[in-house]
């Protein structure tokens, strides 16, 4: 990046912390001990996490590396419009709160591992939850992806300007303790990842103001870039800017725990009711995205200059830790890219075991080679995504993690309908989502691949997500749909435990 | 009806009381939020903050907050 050599210093400290979390990561298979041969025990913890542990897991899950990276990158290009990150982290804990400890009370008494078994079971169509599988499995990909993202952007930062090998060698033990302990391993490694993200967020927000004069100057020196930039953004919204604001932030509300990670958080929960504690408690977390986002104007008044957006927070902590303390945080950084990284994996192998191996090719597979499929799953899945960021563009990546946001929100309409006792036929349902993913990626395309599409209604245009355009569009599908199918089958029975 | 003590003793109903009425409140985040004419500006400030930030950081402690009062009717 800089050319100035490898930071030894900052290096030994990443490192350690890099080999620490690899031995706990191999050691969390004894923890909570359970037959690792079953796939709940593999792929969902054996549904034995507590309030604390779901809490450090979903946080470390949901709060990525890629978004530490990312959030302050946009704030620092963009202003206040990068922020939308703040409601929609504030906005998905009501709907997580409504949907997901009636979600997981329906899935313990069936025992679904993923969010398209419950469809399969709600809808009675394995097709459905086949279009759900591989809507979650495309969603995943890229996002896996792009976490690779965040830990190759730190590895460049320490000196590394072949940042190649180190990368290969982290993701290669990443897969070797997913695979041994399951979902066991990033919820044990979360507790150390999480510790050190909040060590170095209240670090980087207390000492970087004071070295830039307070946060009242910080802000100002912002505002002062984006007026000399010519003043299309800036430290509040500019007129065009708030329907995409708002907009984002609910679609991205709504999407939040649709995604297999985050559904697999959900599941592993020991209880419904430590679930309804976390959507009170996980917002913690928010307020730690909010102080990481305003990193971006703290490198802008430390007059932090990049090649790419990315680099912001690593030139930033370069310019203002001492070395020990960048390879703390950089160490923190990378670690959260890899419990995310194996959450997703294994959200991924459960549902492709589940909904795409054992419905179409080997329906009578035992519970032992169903757990094989999923860890040789989990394995393929991290090799792709490697294959993804050494192969392809990073930017390739972040086009279509912008797509998955918009098509895993095409799974809502079911999980929604299969918690209500309305009852739906899974041909309009199925019909819906197709027409949601067709629109939101010719919107997209449209778009040039950004989130935002202008629609043209009655001479004005609206800036909206595109998402949410893509949500309407199933919603009118489907139920236009159910007006000529019916949902036949006798009644639905609303389990005692979905209601707990 | 913020009146109704918590410390009642619940008889063991397999049906968990409705959230009823309180679960609306839930809504209130979204109605503050989304709406963002109502907070896209820069003072008051509070401690150096422009409104607009200390405004969305103020939602996170308030929807935990209304989250809790739906949880205690609903437990």
């Amino acid at each position: 990046m800089n050319g100035t050599g490898v930071d030894w210093v900052a290096t030994s400290v990443f490192v350690f912390f890099f080999l620490l979390v690899t031995v706990l990561g191999f050691v969390a298979a004894r923890w909570k001990a359970g037959d690792l041969d079953l796939l709940h025990e593999w792929g969902l913890g054996g549904r034995r996490f507590g309030t604390l542990v779901t809490w450090f897991l979903v946080g470390g899950d949901f709060y990525t590396a890629y978004t530490v990276i990312a959030v302050p990158a946009l704030v620092y290009a963009v202003g206040a419009y990068g922020f939308f990150a703040l409601p929609y982290t504030i906005l998905v804990y009501p709907i997580v709160f409504t949907l997901m400890p009636r979600l997981w009370s329906v899935c313990r008494q069936h025992n679904y591992v993923t969010a398209a078994d419950f469809m399969e079971g709600r809808f009675g169509s394995r097709w459905y939850a086949l279009a759900v599988a591989l809507t979650a499995l495309l969603a995943t990909m890229p996002y896996i992806a792009l976490q690779l993202v965040g830990m190759q952007v730190v590895i460049a930062a320490l000196g590394f300007s072949q940042g190649d090998l180190p990368l290969v060698i982290a993701f290669i033990i990443l897969a070797l303790y997913t695979y041994s302990s399951g979902l066991r391993a990033p919820a044990m490694i979360a507790f150390v990842k999480d510790i050190m993200i909040y060590i170095v967020v209240i670090a980087a927000v207390t000492v970087i103001p004071l070295q830039l004069h307070g946060y009242a100057a910080v802000f100002a020196a912002a505002d002062h870039v984006f007026q000399a930039k010519g003043g299309a953004t800036g430290i509040t919204l500019k007129p065009g800017q708030l329907l995409p604001f708002a907009t984002l932030a609910l679609g991205s509300a709504l999407a939040g725990f649709m995604y297999p990670h985050t559904m697999t958080g959900v599941l592993s929960s020991s209880s419904a009711d430590s679930i309804r504690k976390n959507a009170m408690l996980l917002p913690a977390y928010t307020i730690l995205l909010g102080l990481i986002a305003l990193l971006g104007y703290m490198a802008l008044a430390a007059g932090v200059k990049v090649a790419h957006n990315t680099e912001v927070v690593p030139m930033l902590f370069l310019r203002i830790f001492p070395s020990w303390f960048v390879g703390f945080s950089f160490a923190a950084i990378a670690i959260g890219a890899l419990v995310p990284a194996a959450i997703m994996s294994i959200g991924a192998a459960n549902l492709f075991t589940r909904n795409v191996w054992r419905p179409f090719v080997n329906p009578r597979m035992s519970p032992a080679q169903e757990a094989k499929v999923a860890k040789l799953t989990s394995l393929v899945v991290k090799l792709g995504a490697l294959g993804f960021i050494l192969f392809l563009t990073p930017q390739f990546a972040i086009d279509l993690q912008l797509l998955g946001g918009v098509f895993i929100l095409q799974i809502l309409p079911g999980v929604v309908l299969g918690l209500s006792r309305r009852r739906c036929h899974w041909i309009s349902l199925t019909s819906g989502w197709a027409l949601g993913m067709v629109v939101g990626t010719a919107l997209a395309v449209l778009a040039q691949m950004k989130p935002i599409y202008g629609l043209q209604v009655a001479g004005q245009t609206w800036s909206v997500y595109i998402g949410l355009l893509a949500l309407a569009a199933n919603l009118v599908g489907t139920s236009l749909c159910s007006l000529i199918v019916r949902d036949t089958r006798t009644a639905v029975q609303p389990t005692p435990a979905q209601l707990s | 009806m913020p009146s109704s003590p918590p410390s009642t003793p619940q008889t063991d109903t397999p049906r968990p009381s409705s959230p009823g009425a309180w679960a609306w409140g839930l809504l209130l985040p979204f109605l503050g939020l989304l709406w963002v004419p109502f907070y896209n500006f820069r003072e008051p400030a509070f401690f150096g903050f422009p409104f607009f930030y200390w405004y969305q950081f103020a939602w996170v402690p308030l929807t935990s907050g209304l989250i809790y009062l739906v949880y205690r009717r609903v437990k």
